[in-house]
């Protein structure tokens, strides 16, 4: 037998253009994304030193500190033990019903933040300040906390619990021992997206009447446009959220799992016996608080609302902008994360590793910033751009990268590894591979990244309002501008529409974070 | 007095019945294994002893103490039963001395650890992290943890299925010797001969939720009850005999019973591949029997055969010291006493 010293198939020089191009595609579309940041820091360095030193030393920024970070505390503390102890329930225990009550815990997702204050304020005057803010958040964000560490208990090995028992240690002190800190990976990502999702939020405070730097520098901008303090607070708020981001990847990076043999036992469920009824109330509570409250304020709002008002065509016109723009920038999104996404699964390389990293780290923007820093780009160096389309996708864009980048990313875990290499042994060249492997097999899985970041955008309020294209009004805006009036009959049909829009996606997600473990 | 005692055990998964009625006793610091193939529910019987399981009837008796009475259960945590699973499950997130202190309470905790270092042979290793061990350390510090707070009875799980061969049998070794010396009493479960024969003091075999034999390994090996537990403890030429006072007569000639001789008139008499000679030259008692093929394994070659004469199995499993290239012709012959099983009723499990 003769081997022959090459086989057929592309010339190796080919073979690497065609793979080198990946990397470049995907550091320029990473730079894109990451740019908010630089536009951040520059539009901040123009305020000058003394400036920057008294505006950061105002009372004001001790005052809004003192409210962002107060506010996350105990926000994150109630949504880390309602989501674990949801998810505990959910999944370790015989409860009754528990694939229902998994997705009646996880769709108050679809209730947008500002829509979720609308309807506490709007049906009960004493909701308002911190303790509404807390309220109104941890029923808006435990599901966050709940999704991760319910897919975290079901995929994780049952065998380190029997040898805690094993061992004497009963099932308070395993639970606490054992369970919690092998779900701490899960339970710090969740917390980190509550926490990320409190500094961006500027709807619901402003509904609530409590200011958090994300609602100064709203204020700040939309008012005085005070561009210099808006920027320098902005800066803040970044710094803050980057902290976050890093005290989660320490916190992961401390409780690093590393779980060797592939068979994984689930745990027999824990039989609750007395226990059943109050673990049912108390679920039953908290679905009822933060789904029921809602939908029950949506309700009375739509019956009410439609004695007076009648927005039929107007809410025909906003649905359908909403739409174009969410669409437009999920098919963008998504396009632009496909390259990333590929360079990190196909190498594990440092490099990959990073620009993978860089482009997570970007959800760390909140909204406002992206919205500012695009401003800021369009007011300088694309004049033409400034309060047009464009300007609205790419801060869509932007904003929904990490999560279509994500999406992306479940999409190719369903690769099995190996195709492509065993498709290019066989002498197809490396574009030709994409085109016939790769993409094929992860077609439904873009489909669903577009749906995913579609009908994300398609409840977004802050960077909506500073983006859009003068005269347009999305769902978003159009629901602001009528509770701005406290016309809340008027806006209901707004908010159930956005509501019924984000089902879909809170649907996706739940089976998507379920099923991977992740 | 018996450590451990199983009597009429039952258990199932949910509506499906898995154990049929266990017994089992396993005396102060002996060593038993229970060996079986996959799906017939050893690790059912490891989960109800350990408590993770409850027992539909029957009763599980540690040193006098009723674990399980097929109507209350004690709970885990209050047996004194230690566990090493399959493949550790060490707590990631604790090195390895807060493993092994894992189930101590604080005072004993330093004292104690490295004596267990010690005695799994890992001195020093305290301070490192799960993930930065070798799965054979990682087995051992598993192992150190399950025998820290000095457990009545150790249950291991096919503890060293996970490792390569060599490491396997070291490990096996190892770990045996270091039960004897703490004096445990300890349950193996696995489906691996080789670890039953030389962990055990008793082996037990478990066929479809029944115990179908147990004894010590010697007894298993030459003696066992049936053909179905001969197979399952290594290869096994089952040739039909008629037993006579005390010879069998098989087309191997006749040899001397390995025991009393059986109240049947016919069966098999088991002739494991170590008693099978095979010679170039025909021998007294030997019949011809052609060379299907021959697996050098080292230490001797395993020689399948086609018998040239009729009431034979078809095939015959030798083994040689020397290779046979296949297609040659051999003489076989059988050495030494033959011990004999039943002959299984038509229809059953055929030779």
């Amino acid at each position: 037998m003769t081997f022959p010293l090459r086989p057929e198939g592309p010339p190796p020089l080919r073979r690497w253009r065609a793979t080198g191009l990946l990397a470049p595609a995907a550091v320029a579309v990473v730079a894109l994304v990451a740019s908010p940041l630089g536009f951040v820091v520059a539009q901040a360095a123009q305020a000058g030193w003394d400036q920057t030193r008294r505006l950061l030393g105002r009372p004001l920024i001790a005052t809004l500190l003192g409210h962002t970070l107060g506010l996350t505390a105990a926000v994150t503390l109630a949504t880390a033990v309602l989501g674990f102890g949801a998810a505990y329930l959910v999944e370790r225990t015989a409860l009754p019903g528990r694939r229902a009550w998994t997705v009646a815990l996880a769709l108050p997702l679809a209730v947008p933040e500002f829509v979720r204050g609308y309807s506490w304020v709007s049906l009960f005057r004493s909701v308002h300040g911190y303790w509404g803010a807390v309220l109104v958040m941890t029923c808006s964000l435990y599901p966050l906390v709940f999704l991760p560490v319910a897919a975290a208990l079901r995929h994780g090995d049952a065998a380190a619990e029997e040898v805690s028992r094993s061992l004497g240690r009963g099932r308070l002190a395993t639970l606490w021992r054992v369970t919690l800190p092998l779900t701490r990976p899960a339970l710090a990502g969740g917390v980190l997206l509550v926490s990320l999702y409190l500094l961006g939020e500027y709807g619901a405070f402003a509904m609530l009447r409590y200011t958090t730097f994300a609602t100064a520098v709203f204020t700040q901008y939309k008012l005085g446009f005070d561009a210099a303090s808006a920027s320098l607070l902005t800066l803040v708020l970044v710094a803050l959220a980057l902290l976050l981001v890093g005290l989660e990847a320490w916190a992961g990076r401390r409780a690093r799992v590393t779980r060797h043999g592939a068979l994984a036992r689930t745990a027999p469920p824990v039989r609750l016996g007395g226990w059943t009824a109050p673990a049912l109330v108390a679920l039953a509570a908290l679905v009822g608080v933060s789904l029921g409250v809602p939908l029950y304020a949506l309700g009375y709002w739509l019956l009410k609302g439609s004695s007076t008002t009648l927005p039929s065509a107007s809410v025909l016109g906003a649905t359908a902008a909403t739409l174009g723009y969410a669409l437009g920038a999920a098919v963008v999104a998504t396009a632009a994360a496909v390259p990333v996404a590929l360079y990190g699964w196909r190498r594990g390389t440092r490099p990959a590793r990073a620009v993978e990293r860089v482009a997570y780290l970007t959800r760390a923007l909140p909204g406002i910033a992206v919205a500012l820093s695009v401003v800021y780009f369009a007011v300088h160096w694309a004049q033409p751009l400034y309060q047009q389309p464009p300007m609205l996708v790419a801060g869509y864009v932007v904003l929904f990268f990490p999560l279509a980048l994500t999406a992306v990313r479940a999409a190719l875990a369903q690769v099995p590894p190996g195709v492509e290499e065993a498709a290019r042994s066989l002498g197809t060249r490396p574009l030709a591979v994409l085109g016939r492997v790769t993409l094929p097999l992860v077609l439904p899985g873009l489909g669903a990244a577009v749906a995913m970041v579609g009908l994300t955008a398609s409840t977004e309020l802050t960077a909506t309002l500073l983006l859009r294209p003068t005269g347009t009004q999305t769902l978003a805006t159009q629901f602001w501008v009528y509770t701005s009036g406290l016309a809340y009959g008027a806006a209901a049909p707004y908010a159930a529409l956005m509501v019924a829009l984000s089902v879909p996606s809170v649907l996706l997600l739940t089976h998507r974070t379920l099923r991977s473990g992740s | 007095m018996t450590g451990l005692s199983v009597v009429d055990l039952h258990a199932a998964h949910g509506r499906s019945p898995v154990l049929h009625g266990i017994d089992l006793a396993v005396p102060d610091g002996a060593l038993a294994c229970v060996l079986g193939p996959s799906g017939c529910g050893k690790s059912t019987l490891l989960r109800v002893l350990a408590g993770f399981h409850p027992a539909a009837a029957g009763q599980v008796v540690l040193h006098g103490r009723m674990l399980d009475d097929g109507r209350s259960q004690l709970a885990a945590e209050r047996r004194g039963v230690g566990l090493v699973p399959q493949d550790g499950a060490l707590f990631p997130h604790l090195s390895v001395a807060a493993n092994i202190g894992f189930g101590l309470p604080r005072s004993q905790r330093r004292a104690r650890v490295g004596e267990l270092l010690d005695l799994v042979g890992l001195p020093g290793l305290g301070e490192r992290r799960p993930h930065q061990l070798s799965g054979g350390q990682q087995q051992r510090v598993a192992l150190a943890r399950a025998l820290a707070p000095r457990p009545r009875l150790l249950l291991l799980d096919e503890p060293f299925a996970a490792l390569d061969a060599t490491l396997r049998a070291e490990l096996r070794r190892e770990v045996a010797a270091t039960l004897r010396q703490s004096g445990t009493t300890a349950v193996l479960v696995t489906h691996d001969q080789d670890e039953a024969l030389s962990f055990a003091d008793t082996v037990a075999v478990l066929r479809d939720g029944r115990i179908a034999q147990s004894g010590s390994p010697d007894e298993l090996y030459h003696r066992p009850a049936d053909a179905a537990v001969a197979r399952v403890l290594g290869e096994a030429n089952l040739i039909s005999a008629e037993i006579t006072a005390a010879e069998a007569r098989t087309p191997l000639g006749t040899l001397p019973l390995a025991g009393p001789a059986p109240t049947v008139r016919s069966g098999l008499a088991l002739l494991r591949p170590g008693r099978l000679r095979l010679t170039a030259q025909p021998v007294a008692g030997s019949v011809p029997a052609k060379v299907l093929g021959s697996d050098f394994r080292g230490h001797d070659h395993r020689v399948e055969l086609r018998p040239g004469v009729a009431g034979l199995p078809d095939v015959l499993i030798a083994t040689s010291d020397r290779s046979w290239p296949p297609g040659s012709e051999t003489y076989v012959s059988a050495i030494g006493p033959a011990h004999v099983l039943p002959e299984p009723a038509a229809g059953g499990d055929r030779p």
